[in-house]
């Protein structure tokens, strides 16, 4: 049996069945990486050391038929900005290339508690600030569908990762749509939760107003149970809300009879190509067909909403990475004076794309420029949550493609930063009123995957993973793993 | 928006950014670019309109003012460029 293949679920049933030692599985999960992530390229750095050691520790103590932590032997990937005590911590930058976390993130904490054990960390676009891994300081993640493709980003790594059949899940992180345009690009299920749902502590900020971690695995019953362990009230995140989380994978089997779901036609413009759309809406005839009550609506405003994306979340970055000074940690590039100790290190520790976004939110709170960019794009903002809010009283999801385009090719967009950023097209109003949404895989364009994405309201996460569940059962595409038929 | 090479200047300096002088024209219109998509906002009726800096509406968050444990001086430093005596150390500010 090929153990590397099997979801999280699956593992976790041969771990309970002791089919395989905890050993066994993670010791699949390495070789698995030894022989694909050559070319994926999904990983900046592994632990098979202390991964092996703790994988022995569980056996033992199966073996002394001591109680076990429900998860305890499943391995897992972390985006590379979230810390690990003791275990490098990059943000695929220059600027953090040796920083070793002395903590872990909550997120982490509440993996190792439950029992999966951090096979390694995955590559991202610097800082999260990218579609397509590019901009990581190390090397590009490769699509495993085709090598010459992005594997979308900014978490490319976790998407890859997970695609590769390298892991059952990751985590990844979500500003403006950094864990759903991946998973659509890499045929995987990538799940935004809630602003507030997931403690944000010890996630490396970007724009704090957005960001929101969350799963990558290759089903929707395995992003549920993932869920259940990272959600739930932090008191180290003031922002994290104080609301009880419940059982996600309760909804699953549900289905969508009686169900209203909006269909917003402003999706399907904005630059969406045709046979996204036709894969999509082919998706919706689906859910359709199965008792739900599918309705097209309009959200006029949500043309506006990249532009407000790309006014407050530089602003927010460009607040955010002031941290980054030489002084506490990461990379100092000069000691000759405090000026120089400032624009070196940060100059020559931050990336392109990086610098621009710091300049654009920069400009955009500058004096002059502050009413006419930041705070029009926090009007903005505001116009976008209403008009969730209302259509949200009439339904209970709504479904839209989750990328404008398929999967492009290494190098295509990098040279031309406003093209890359409509990317986030179809994501990133969700990030705006900090509403749960999910891609799921809903099919292919000549090899490439298709997502669809579903989106809920706030803290209805249980619905979105309903319809999510009706839809791959009844699409019944199968866990496909890219090279194997 | 035309964004000039003394904005980039402007907005570099301000980040504590170097911009190499053949870089210059190439960040003032990638700059542009995407500020020129902000223009287009100038066409809404935002009078009146609430700005929403945060998509929760939550205020002032306050935990038990308890002691507890935290990160050690020598922890905090671990990662620390330059330190001495429990101190992150800086070059000289101050002139002589």
């Amino acid at each position: 049996m090929k153990l590397h293949k099997l979801s999280l679920y699956e593992a976790k049933e041969g771990l309970d069945k002791k089919e395989f030692s905890a050993k066994e599985l993670v010791t699949s999960t390495f070789s698995r990486i030894n022989e694909v992530d050559e070319k994926i390229n999904a990983f900046i750095s592994v632990d098979e050391e202390t991964a092996i050691s703790k994988a022995e520790e569980i056996d033992d103590n199966r073996a002394k038929g001591e109680k076990l932590p429900p998860y305890a032997g499943v391995p897992v990937a972390i985006k590379d900005n979230m810390c690990t005590d003791g275990i490098k911590t990059t943000c695929a930058s220059k600027i953090l290339e040796n920083f070793v976390p002395p903590f872990d993130a909550t997120v982490v904490k509440m993996l190792r508690d439950t029992g999966f054990i951090m096979v390694g960390k995955t590559n991202l676009d610097e800082f999260a600030m990218g579609s397509s891994t590019e901009n990581s300081a190390f090397f590009t993640t490769k699509n495993p569908w085709d090598l010459n493709k992005v594997p979308g980003g900014s978490s490319g790594g976790s998407a890859a990762s997970v695609a590769s059949a390298e892991v059952p899940l990751a985590l990844g992180s979500d500003t403006g749509g950094s864990i759903r345009q991946p998973a659509a690009f890499c045929g995987v299920v990538g799940f935004k939760p809630t602003y507030g749902r997931v403690s944000r502590y010890g996630l490396v900020a970007f724009a704090s107003s957005f960001d929101q971690i969350g799963p990558f695995a290759r089903n929707v019953k395995d992003v549920a149970l993932s869920m259940n362990v990272i959600s739930g009230h932090d008191e180290m995140d003031s922002t994290s809300a104080d609301i009880d989380a419940p059982d996600f994978t309760k909804s699953l089997d549900k289905g969508v009879n009686g169900m209203k779901i909006g269909i917003p036609e402003e999706y399907f413009q904005l630059g969406v190509k045709s046979e996204i759309k036709n894969v999509v809406k082919n998706a919706i005839n689906t859910i359709d067909d199965q008792g739900a009550m599918v309705e097209d609506i309009s959200l006029p405003t949500t043309e506006y909403a990249l532009t407000s994306y790309y006014l407050i979340s530089p602003a927010e970055a460009s607040s955010n990475l002031a941290r980054f000074d030489g002084v506490r940690y990461g990379t100092r590039l000069s000691d000759e004076n405090l000026k120089s100790l400032y624009y070196e290190t940060r100059s020559q520790g931050f990336g392109e794309e990086v610098k621009r976004r710091i300049m654009l939110g920069n400009y955009a709170l500058s004096s002059g420029y502050y009413d006419d960019y930041y705070l029009k794009g926090l009007k903005v903002r505001t116009l976008i949550k209403r008009e969730f809010e209302d259509i949200f009283g009439k339904y209970d999801v709504l479904m839209a493609p989750t990328t404008p385009t398929l999967p492009f090719n290494i190098g295509e967009q990098i040279d031309d930063p406003a093209t890359m950023y409509l990317n986030d097209i179809c994501t990133v109003p969700v990030n705006l009123a900090g509403l749960p949404a999910i891609s799921v895989p809903c099919g292919f364009v000549e090899g490439n995957p298709v997502g669809i994405q579903i989106i809920g309201k706030p803290f209805d996460e249980a619905k979105v993973l309903q319809v999510a569940s009706e839809l791959e059962k009844t699409l019944n595409l199968g866990q496909k793993i890219p090279g194997e038929s | 928006m035309k964004v000039d090479k003394d904005i980039v200047r402007h907005v570099a300096d301000l980040g504590r950014l170097y911009v190499k002088d053949e870089d210059v024209d190439a960040f003032a219109e990638q700059l542009g670019e995407v500020l020129k998509w902000a223009d287009k906002l100038q066409e809404l009726d935002l009078d009146g309109v609430e700005p929403t800096a945060h998509a929760l509406d939550m205020k002032n968050v306050f935990r038990n003012d308890e002691r507890r444990e935290s990160l050690s001086t020598e922890k905090a430093l671990e990662n620390a460029p330059d330190k001495e005596d429990g101190y992150f150390k800086v070059p000289r500010i101050i002139e002589e």
